[in-house]
């Protein structure tokens, strides 16, 4: 019988480490200075919101911590009856702008990835589903992702939130906010997973390695889970992080226009919310800081996004 | 064939629905349009031996290999492995008559879950079909004795597709083929996708796996001497329909229908004996709209009247050679050069 034996007795696969900082990918993030920093400063923003209750150096949501005589502190100053620096400033209560920042950006965030995770779910679960199932289930939920998409994202999530809103007794209302959120950002998002997942389960259903499996009598739904999905979560990576971007926009704007979490946990929209309303009286720095942190977390995290789309893309190498 | 063939196929039919979406039909007025990929075909498969289907891009050989591993269901016709036919049977039945016929797809490309490690593709059908239980060793030592009867190394099983060449794919699509421990290999053109270099490596250890392991083939293509190498028995596709079946040797010292004679004539002359090839004539007709009579005769140079107003059945010509031509049955044909 021929061989076709691989040669020498090499080291089956070299560390993790090793592979990544040999990839190509490591290489165009490490030549692209821009998407460098992005990443730090992505990075630097949600470590800083992770750990805010130990580097905030006040408790900015709790009244008894609040000294009203330090309010309307302008930034890098001394208050003048209590001697404090806030290096944010204060806003009217005298409530720190750089620890209700990090707290806010936590709000944010936790809003932004389970909104994320949420739409991921949901939208790869039905794309599965329809690029397999074909027939009237891939019309049924591909129309209803289509009527879903003809409307902007803000209205889908306005509406939801507004039918949530009538459904939850309203004691309860500001426990659940985040969750109503989340589910309204998650579901005004899912569409572009659903069709990118279906799109590519279309055509990897057809290739033989799952015929194959059919011929193994693997369930369907393993053939879903194990063979195609691995085979279509390229893109979704992509499409989630610049997903985020858009989610933490979205629960800015929601919170801004006031839909959003309750102002006993502001977000960062709720933070600019209250803000503008002192900004023609010249205490620009309550919003300003909050708007600049919201600004370049979304422009990083794009940045990133926008850079994971071409370094994964093979047809730009 | 006196005893009872292992693959029976009687008047085997499938038509694939290729007409326009219904509004698209109600509102141009257009009728249903149905393709008949496979036409009234029947063949038997004695245990052991290989069958080749041969014919052009079109003649629905790869249909019929689908058909065969029930990847889909007959419009008519029945196909029986071992007596039983796959879409009746029920629970255990249908996972053991499931586990007994694989098959070896064309691209190796493709048949290759690329984000799975080769030594898990393998192991797939025997986790599948709870085959670990009955072996005395391990599922890891079963893969790598895979891997070493396709002639590749075992260390091979952490590998990923990517990392082997087409012809080595192809040796691991047929390792995991045999992990299922099959009686019935379809073979689904497996060597088109290969250099020649390495098809008749693959074809030599298919060979030897048939001598091993007393398996019955399927033999799907259209390189005429590749078959010529492999089948025991030849069957001609034209248009779906069956239109000589042969034993191989027989087939090529003999051919009978003049399609098969127009296949033989294309075959490249590597020994330079100076036989004059014909190339092949016009192309396989579009078989939503097939010609009258016998499919053939717009290519056919001893078409007549009655050709394009009949259609011919699968008459015995001498012994165990069928064809279905009129021109053969009148005997009006002249007598064809052997390819010996």
């Amino acid at each position: 019988m021929t061989t076709e034996q691989t040669t020498g007795d090499q080291p089956l696969r070299p560390s993790l480490w090793r592979r990544i900082v040999d990839s190509d990918l490591f290489y165009s993030f490490i030549r692209s200075p821009v998407v460098v920093v992005s990443a730090v400063l992505t990075l630097i923003i949600v470590l800083a919101a992770a750990f805010a209750p130990w580097i905030a150096p006040h408790t900015p949501f709790n009244p008894a911590s609040l000294n009203l005589m330090n309010g309307f502190t302008p930034p890098f100053s001394v208050n003048e009856f209590t001697g404090d620096v806030f290096i944010f400033g204060t806003d009217s209560q005298g409530r720190d702008v750089f620890s209700a920042i990090l707290y806010g950006a936590r709000v944010s965030l936790l809003v932004g990835f389970s909104a994320v995770a949420f739409a991921m779910i949901l939208g790869v679960g039905l794309g599965l589903l329809a690029g397999y199932k074909g027939g009237w289930v891939d019309s049924l939920i591909m129309r209803v992702a289509d009527v879903q998409l003809s409307f902007p994202a803000i209205l889908v999530a306005l509406m939801i939130f507004g039918v949530m809103r009538g459904v939850i007794p309203p004691q309860q209302q500001d426990q659940l906010a985040i969750y109503v959120l989340i589910l309204a950002i998650g579901l005004s998002d899912w569409v572009q997973y659903a069709r990118t997942v279906r799109s590519s389960t279309m055509s990897e259903k057809n290739k033989e390695y799952v015929q194959a499996a059919r011929l193994f009598s693997i369930p369907a739904p393993a053939i879903l889970f194990k063979h195609i999905l691995p085979n279509v979560t390229g893109p979704i990576l992509v499409i989630a992080t610049i997903g985020l971007a858009l989610a933490i926009i979205l629960e800015s704007t929601l919170s801004f226009l006031g839909v959003g979490v309750p102002a006993t946990q502001p977000s960062l929209g709720t933070l600019i919310r209250i803000g503008q309303d002192y900004l023609f009286s010249g205490e620009w720095w309550i919003t300003i800081f909050p708007g600049m942190t919201l600004l370049i977390l979304a422009l990083s995290v794009n940045l990133v996004g926008d850079w994971l789309r071409d370094a994964l893309n093979p047809k730009l190498r | 064939m006196s005893e009872s063939p292992l693959l029976q196929v009687s008047n085997l039919s499938r038509e694939f629905d290729v007409s326009k979406p219904l509004l698209n039909r109600l509102i141009e007025r257009l009728p249903q349009q149905h393709l008949r990929a496979v036409d009234n075909v029947s063949f038997a498969i004695p245990k052991g031996e290989t069958f080749a289907l041969v014919g052009e891009s079109g003649s629905g050989k790869s249909t019929i290999a689908k058909l065969v591993v029930d990847l889909i269901r007959p419009t008519s016709g029945r196909i029986l492995f071992d007596g039983k036919a796959l879409p009746e049977a029920r629970g255990k039945e249908f996972i053991t008559l499931r586990r007994r016929v694989q098959m070896i797809f064309q691209d190796p490309f493709a048949s290759l879950n690329p984000r799975w490690r080769v030594g898990d593709i393998i192991a797939e059908p025997i986790h599948a079909f709870g085959l670990a239980g009955q072996m005395e060793t391990t599922v890891t030592k079963r893969v790598e004795e895979l891997l070493d009867i396709v002639g590749l190394a075992g260390r091979d099983r952490h590998k990923f597709p990517h990392e082997f060449s087409g012809g080595q794919r192809q040796r691991i699509a047929i390792a995991r083929a045999l992990s299922a421990k099959p009686d019935f290999l379809v073979c689904d053109e497996p060597t088109s996708a290969l250099d020649v270099s390495v098809q008749a490596q693959i074809l030599n250890l298919m060979q030897d796996l048939q001598d091993e392991l007393g398996l019955t083939y399927l033999f799907i293509s259209h390189d005429m001497s590749v078959v010529r190498h492999m089948a025991d028995r030849i069957g001609v596709l034209y248009l779906g329909a069956l239109v000589e079946n042969a034993p191989a040797h027989e087939l090529f010292r003999n051919p009978s229908h003049p399609y098969t004679r127009m296949l033989l004539d294309a075959i490249p002359d590597h020994e330079m004996t100076g036989r004059v090839r014909k190339p092949v004539k016009g192309e396989i007709p579009n078989p939503i709209n097939p010609p009258t009579g016998c499919t053939f005769h717009p290519r056919c140079e001893f078409a007549n009247d009655r050709c394009k107003a009949e259609v011919p059945t699968l008459i015995a010509t001498t012994g165990e050679h069928f064809a279905s031509c009129f021109a053969v049955e009148e005997d009006r044909l002249p007598k064809a050069a052997a390819i010996a």
